[in-house]
């Protein structure tokens, strides 16, 4: 394994370049899976059937606490990268701890969100346009709590294994992954939550 | 009891029946064989556990071939069926359930792993790469399609076939009217075996951008090199739209959402719209390959160089573009209007003009060559005329005005067999003679091989062409009898005999790989077919690590030039070489996504939530993983280049 020492730790070898470039890949293929469901969205949100409508039953609290909460933990998992770069790896792991912490927190929301309106009559079922709203919502939720768990095992081969090319690669991706995840909540908010209420 | 009443054929059949026992037969037989010969351990630490980009091309290839004569069933039944009016041989359900899975079977596990097996053997080797970018993903990749291949083939014993179309449209394919698992077989055989292309697309774009030899730029990469990365470009962003539309039919039917209903809002065309969005661009993922292949085939056998490198780069990249544009000309008739449907018809017809550039670009190459008709050449100058059949009756279809009188009537299944069998399984049975020597180090039978090519050829167009003739008097598609008044039966007649014309082909073929395994000579050094890229200039069978040296390149044809122009390939000393360790985590893990799917399928769903953890278990330990390899001493190379030049 070659180390290129005038390169970030994360590029520092040919492997480590090329699972960053794989990943840009992927998330291009995210991009185009999140564009499909906001395409099926914006087709199916004015089909309520005989169940309610989105201004019926958006709430502005919760969903404000999500945007704000997630928007940070990118923040936060943007420190985290910065503390890899210079080498701290306390600082680094202190930042990836408070990404997820508010990561679970923002789960935690939607859940309740979730039986909210499951618990008002906007179920799966109901209707196409809650099946698409749900279904939009819940693939990203599931991409969340997935992050959760990638970004726990990450934190767990920082602590043991400290800060090697290897580690510095997977720490790296991962915040591309949550910026992502963060990306598609904005389009989430704007497109599904605000203009819904408006 | 109650358990396995679900399990059983919704429609049985004495042929279902035979087919239970024949497979029952073949699993025993492999079971015992194996056992038999000790070859359990061969088995598992040569094939089921290997990251060699060779060997998974070749096990892509191996389905592909069995997947071919799947599906060659299916079509030998649907013609039989309809060779005379009135035929009671297939009844009205087993006749949707057959030309259902040969649609699939055919485009989704017979076609894609055979491109997919020429982008795994040929593309490391043309760019002198060691291997894939992410060769474990390609394992996983292998076993992800292959476990949705099978999870569709057990479904006509157990449970039932889909049944309504590989085009699957709702409502129809709604639980209102597929009662059977069937769709439900489809939904997941789609999506597991989808998620393997997925990854296939991802690994190989970082391939070739990455691991290229020094010297290759991308306007030096030879055509099939940039055919596969323009179409795992087109996998990358049309395989998500996929996932989605099989995501949401699967909720339709498993957890009664409403999608694509006809009650609470759901909308049935999204599905169609979906399906198209990939489905259009999927055409392109098969055919794009394919055009590789001829344009490596044709500038070899006609020896010189290909006519016009930019454009047929830059026809690709259109081509690839449009084909997200063109979606809607599937279904004219369904309702969009008339403004929608003339801008599609627009971008229809525009794909006609790069690939036109592309077929004058192969005639310039031949144009004053000295044109050797071997078996990959004849299949590449047969191509031509008949592609164009197909392609012409393409651009009568894409007129929608005019679609209302062909749209699902049998000249539309007549275009479309007309442009997949001549583009894509000519260019497959092409890529199959001509890459033969280099996967196997023995050529096929160049005699027994032309024989297969006219009867194959002669034998498309008649089975295709009357087609079109009975499509337009009316004979719609996907009808399991007519009454003789139509007049249908002499046309039928004449695609069933053609039909068995094309069988008798493909079955040469196989006599052909068992005639050349016994009989061809094995001494035909490393480039039987004086060929110009990169590939040729290993040696044949390829060694595990592909080039004992990273080859140095100039052109877009470097094995070329240093066979006559002088160019060193190969400078400085041998190194030591590092390559992936094999493992069995992908196979693993594929068998447990069968399981997930086959309990989704029957709504199982203690087995659903216990293969969901198995799933993210080993997702978990590859996280914790720590494999970084192995090296191949300088002394090993040495004495495995001995070896293989000595033979």
């Amino acid at each position: 394994m070659k180390i290129d020492n005038s390169l970030p730790l994360e590029y520092s070898t040919e492997e480590n370049q090329t699972k960053i470039l794989g990943f840009w890949i992927f998330l291009g293929a995210e991009i185009m899976l999140f564009a499909t469901l906001f395409a099926s969205y914006f087709v199916l949100v004015d089909r309520t059937g005989s169940g309610p409508t989105g201004a019926e039953i958006f709430e502005i609290t919760p969903v404000l606490i999500e945007t704000i909460v997630l928007l940070t933990s990118s923040f936060t998992i943007g420190l985290a990268i910065h503390a890899m770069r210079i080498g701290n790896k306390k600082a680094m792991m202190a930042f990836l701890t408070t990404t997820l912490l508010l990561g679970a927190g923002f789960l935690g929301v939607e859940i309740y969100e979730f039986v909210h309106y499951v618990s008002i009559g906007a179920g799966l079922q109901t209707s196409a346009f809650t099946s698409i709203l749900l279904l939009t919502l819940g693939t990203h939720g599931a991409h969340v709590t997935f992050g959760l768990f990638w970004g726990l095992f990450i934190l767990m081969q920082v602590r043991k294994q400290g800060l090697t090319p290897e580690t510095a690669n997977k720490s790296f991706i991962f915040s591309l992954y949550w910026h992502f995840l963060d990306v598609v909540w904005i389009f989430i908010f704007s497109f599904v939550y605000l203009k819904g209420m408006m | 009891m109650d358990f396995f009443d679900r399990f059983a054929v919704p429609h049985p059949s004495p042929a279902i029946y035979a087919s239970m026992v024949a497979i029952g037969l073949t699993v025993v037989a492999i079971i015992a064989g194996l056992t038999y010969f000790k070859k359990w351990g061969y088995l598992w630490r040569e094939w089921l556990t290997t990251v060699d980009h060779k060997r998974i091309g070749i096990m892509y290839l191996i389905s592909a071939l069995l997947m071919l004569f799947r599906g060659g069933v299916d079509a030998i039944m649907m013609r039989a069926q309809l060779a005379v009016p009135e035929n009671g041989l297939l009844d009205a359900q087993h006749y949707n359930e057959v030309f259902t899975t040969h649609g699939l079977v055919m485009i989704i596990f017979m076609a894609m792993p055979f491109v997919i097996a020429f982008m795994n053997f040929v593309v490391p080797l043309q760019i002198g790469a060691r291997d894939v970018a992410f060769p474990r993903l390609n394992a996983l990749s292998f076993w992800l399609f292959f476990m949705g291949a099978m999870l569709l083939n057990i479904s006509f014993v157990i449970g039932g076939s889909p049944d309504s179309g590989w085009t699957s449209y709702f409502p129809l394919a709604g639980n209102e009217f597929s009662e059977s698992v069937g769709t439900n077989y489809y939904m997941f055989a789609l999506q597991i075996s989808g998620l393997g292309t997925m990854i296939t697309g991802i690994n190989f774009i970082t391939t070739i951008l990455k691991m290229r030899a020094p010297g290759m730029t991308l306007m030096k990469m030879p055509m099939f090199t940039w055919s596969t990365l323009v179409t795992n470009v087109i996998i990358v962003f049309a395989f998500p739209v996929l996932t989605v539309a099989l995501l949401m039919g699967t909720m339709d039917r498993l957890f009664a959402t409403n999608f694509f209903t006809t009650a609470n809002g759901g909308m049935d065309m999204l599905w169609a719209n979906l399906f198209w969005v990939w489905g259009h661009p999927e055409v392109y993922i098969l055919i794009l390959p394919a055009f590789g292949i001829y344009s490596e085939v044709i500038s070899t056998f006609a020896r010189r160089n290909l006519y016009g490198y930019k454009s047929m780069v830059g026809s690709m990249v259109i081509i690839s573009l449009l084909s997200f544009l063109v979606w809607t000309h599937h279904f004219f008739t369904m309702g969009q209007g008339a403004l929608t449907n003339s801008i599609f018809s627009i971008t229809t017809m525009a794909i006609a003009v790069p690939t036109g550039v592309k077929i004058f670009n192969w005639l310039f190459t031949l144009w004053k060559g000295k044109i050797e008709f071997t078996v990959p050449m004849l299949y590449s100058i047969g191509f031509i005329p008949i592609f164009t059949i197909g392609g012409v009756t393409g651009v009568m279809l894409g007129m929608s005005a005019a679609d209302y009188q062909y749209h699902n009537t049998m000249f539309l299944v007549a275009h479309f067999h007309m442009v997949i069998l001549p583009g894509v399984v000519f260019a497959m049975l092409a890529g199959l003679t001509y890459y033969w020597p280099k996967m196997f180090g023995f050529k096929l039978n160049e005699r027994i091989g032309k024989w297969a090519f006219w009867f194959i050829s002669i034998n498309t167009l008649v089975t295709f062409m009357p087609m079109f003739i009975s499509g337009l008097d009316g004979q719609a598609r996907r009808m399991y009898t007519y009454s003789e008044s139509t007049g249908f039966g002499i046309w039928n007649m004449i695609s069933f005999i053609g039909a068995i014309g094309l069988a008798i082909g493909f079955a040469l073929i196989v006599y052909n790989v068992y005639y050349s395994i016994r009989y061809s000579p094995r001494n035909i050094g490393s480039d039987p077919w004086d060929a110009r890229s990169l590939e040729w200039a290993t040696h044949s069978p390829v060694p595990e690590y592909n080039f004992a040296q990273v080859p140095h390149v100039n052109s877009s044809e470097a094995f070329w030039d240093s066979k006559k122009n002088g160019h060193v390939l190969y400078k400085g000393e041998l190194e030591k070489i590092h390559m992936p360790n094999n493992s069995g985590m992908p196979f693993i893990m594929a068998c447990i996504f069968f399981l997930w799917g086959f309990a989704f399928i029957f709504a199982m769903w203690t087995t659903v939530i216990i293969t969901t953890i198995g799933i993210f278990a080993c997702l978990a330990h590859r996280s914790f993983e720590q494999d970084h390899g192995r090296y191949i001493s300088v002394r090993e190379i040495e004495e495995t280049e001995k070896k293989l030049r000595g033979a």
